[in-house]
């Protein structure tokens, strides 16, 4: 018995690591196609764009494509307004979510148990139930067409508050303590001690604002409909339904786009797998 | 050691407050705690009751009134949820919307089936793999859809042109009626495969080692080991990837909106609950009907929720 055991673990890994090379392999080949279609057909000609048999890669790459979607959409202004949303949302959300975290694992008040069960509540309310009403609101503060409504509504998070509170219950008690000891208020606690010690639950729950707040669609469609406002995603949205598309121009436009938080990604990838593994929520 | 917690400067001014008698400084602290907790939560908590409670409680209070079309609205009680049960076109959003949650459902083993080939002793460029199969969840679905609407193109796209090598005659994938909605379902498995796959590899690695172990010491190979102890200890993850898969499923409507979209001849037969919402409250203004739409998505989705806690104890095994 033993005998078999050692003979599978001495051939088979190599060949079996093999197979499963093979089949990660294609299916990565799956995944990545769109990207690579979408960059290779944003150097095409328009032509080649809707060739039959299709052209694989442009014959010598088209590079005004990427000059063009400057004209095709107010690019530059919707590319600002969707850095300006999503910059204010991460970091409100990362500094109030931390604050609230806080107070809820560490300090004790009257009415936080009831206080943070409306909070839950909230969390678990599919979003669309507060769209009419955020939109009214905006309407009446003449803030509709403004990056203002983009962003404020997402600054505010019972899921950040709920995964930063998670963070810091799992920091030793006597922490505090030792803190109010030396003469801190809970303020102090919280901003001396505490934070820097769930850096890394703060960055997770930043990295992953900033990328939905990025590819949020359905409140940036509804509240902003002058194109000078909009947010990419909304913006690319518009040229969906238009006919005789300009498809090179338009993936062009797609990279451009996705490119930043595909970045953001690559560098935090590690902060950002373990703040979804932990959590398990998506926005 | 707890004195380099706090920076010179704040001793300093401590010394210069007036120092509270022995006794009663625990006290004072401990009541005190409460305002500073009320001052570190009401951000937070203004600001939710203002974009978040207020409005859901308003959008129930919506949900009986009737919109007209110059602004203003009156109360009609039950009406709109009268209609909510017998209209057609909602009936149909719904049956687009199981659909769609299905689909989405299919793509659970085969992210199960990913982790656990990522999950595998000694592999090689695992992360390499991890962020090419996470890639589609941080990209722009609006970049995403028009990408595949490319591919999916009846005439000019890639996919067509593929599969008339095999001598197939592909359909307009997203204008046709019968394969718009599983043709956007398609586009939803493969942008959640990635995070699926990560949660299920941390459930893969919670599972304590000896289990393996014990079971290679007894001659169990790979598939008796996946079988009779990976999937059983992993019921716990698999539960809920489930219920947040399905929560997201009844809620589907960027994919719906950017790919078939409303001016197309197919979004009547694949419009999702969520994306009726929306034609009614925002684009045709009928915000009172709208608002019992959402309504009654959110019965369904508790019902479907509890429905599932409730079915768990068959299959989920917790130690």
């Amino acid at each position: 018995m033993s005998k078999r055991i050692s003979a599978t673990n001495a051939i088979g890994p190599k060949r079996s690591h093999l197979i499963i090379h093979l089949v990660l392999i294609v299916g990565s080949m799956l995944m990545v196609f769109p990207f690579f279609w979408e960059v290779s057909t944003s150097l095409k000609t328009y032509a080649e764009s809707i060739s039959v048999p299709p052209a694989i890669f442009p014959s010598s790459p088209v590079w005004k494509n990427y000059a063009d979607v400057f004209l095709t959409l107010p690019f530059g202004a919707q590319f600002l307004n969707t850095v300006i949303m999503t910059v204010a949302r991460t970091v409100g959300q990362v500094f109030f979510c931390s604050a609230a975290g806080y107070a809820f694992a560490r300090l004790e008040f009257p009415g936080r148990n009831v206080i943070f069960i409306a909070f839950l509540s909230v969390l678990m309310v599919p979003s669309q139930l507060f769209l009419l009403s955020q939109f009214q609101l905006m309407q009446r503060f003449d803030l509709l067409n403004t990056v203002t409504a983009l962003a404020l509504p997402g600054i505010f998070s019972a899921f950040g508050t709920f995964l930063l509170r998670q963070f810091f219950m799992q920091l030793p008690a006597d922490l505090d303590a030792a803190a109010r000891l030396d003469g801190c208020n809970p303020f102090q606690v919280w901003w001396k001690v505490m934070l820097p010690l769930a850096k890394n639950g703060m960055l997770a729950l930043g990295i992953l604002t900033a990328i939905w707040s990025w590819n949020d669609l359905l409140w940036p469609l509804v509240v902003n409909n002058d194109p000078e406002k909009m947010t990419l995603s909304a913006g690319l949205s518009t040229l969906q339904g238009q006919f005789l598309t300009n498809f090179p121009v338009l993936m062009a436009g797609s990279f451009l786009a996705s490119i930043p938080m595909i970045i953001l990604f690559v560098v935090f990838q590690k902060n950002m797998l373990e703040g979804i593994a932990s959590s398990g929520i998506k926005g | 050691m707890t004195s380099q917690l706090v920076p010179p400067v704040e001793q300093g001014q401590r010394r210069s407050m007036p120092l509270p008698r022995p006794g009663t400084k625990r006290r004072s602290l401990r009541h005190g705690d409460r305002y500073w907790a009320y001052l570190l939560i009401v951000p937070t908590a203004i600001g939710l009751t203002v974009f978040s409670i207020w409005p859901a409680l308003q959008t129930f209070y919506f949900s009986f009134t009737k919109w007209g079309t110059f602004g203003g609205h009156e109360w009609t009680g039950f009406d709109n949820y009268t209609q909510v049960v017998h209209d057609p076109e909602l009936l149909r959003s719904l049956w687009n919307t199981v659909i769609f949650s299905v689909m989405t459902l299919l793509g659970i083993p085969l992210s199960i089936g990913l982790a656990a080939l990522l999950n595998t002793k000694g592999l090689r460029w695992v992360s390499v793999y991890r962020a090419v199969y996470f890639l589609p969840v941080v990209t722009m679905p609006a970049a995403i859809a028009l990408v595949w609407k490319l591919i999916y193109n009846g005439d000019t796209g890639i996919l067509n042109q593929f599969l008339a090598v095999f001598g197939i005659d592909g359909p307009h994938w997203l204008s046709d009626p019968a394969t718009a909605i599983y043709a956007v379902g398609i586009v939803s498995i493969w942008s959640s495969l990635g995070y699926n796959m990560v949660l299920f590899i941390a459930g893969m690695q919670s599972i304590p080692g000896e289990f393996y172990e014990a079971a290679s010491i007894d001659g169990a190979g790979t598939w008796r080991q996946f079988f009779g102890i990976t999937m059983p200890l992993l019921t716990p993850t698999t539960f809920f990837v489930t219920v947040i898969t399905v929560i997201n499923a009844l809620q589907a409507f960027d994919l719906v909106y950017l790919m078939v979209g409303k001016a197309s001849p197919a979004i009547e037969e694949s419009q999702t609950v969520v994306y009726l919402f929306y034609a009614k409250g925002i684009l045709q203004g009928d915000g009172g009907y709208a608002a019992a739409i959402a309504f009654a998505l959110l019965a369904l989705i508790l019902l479907i929720t509890a429905l599932q806690f409730r079915a768990q104890k068959r299959w989920v095994h917790y130690e």
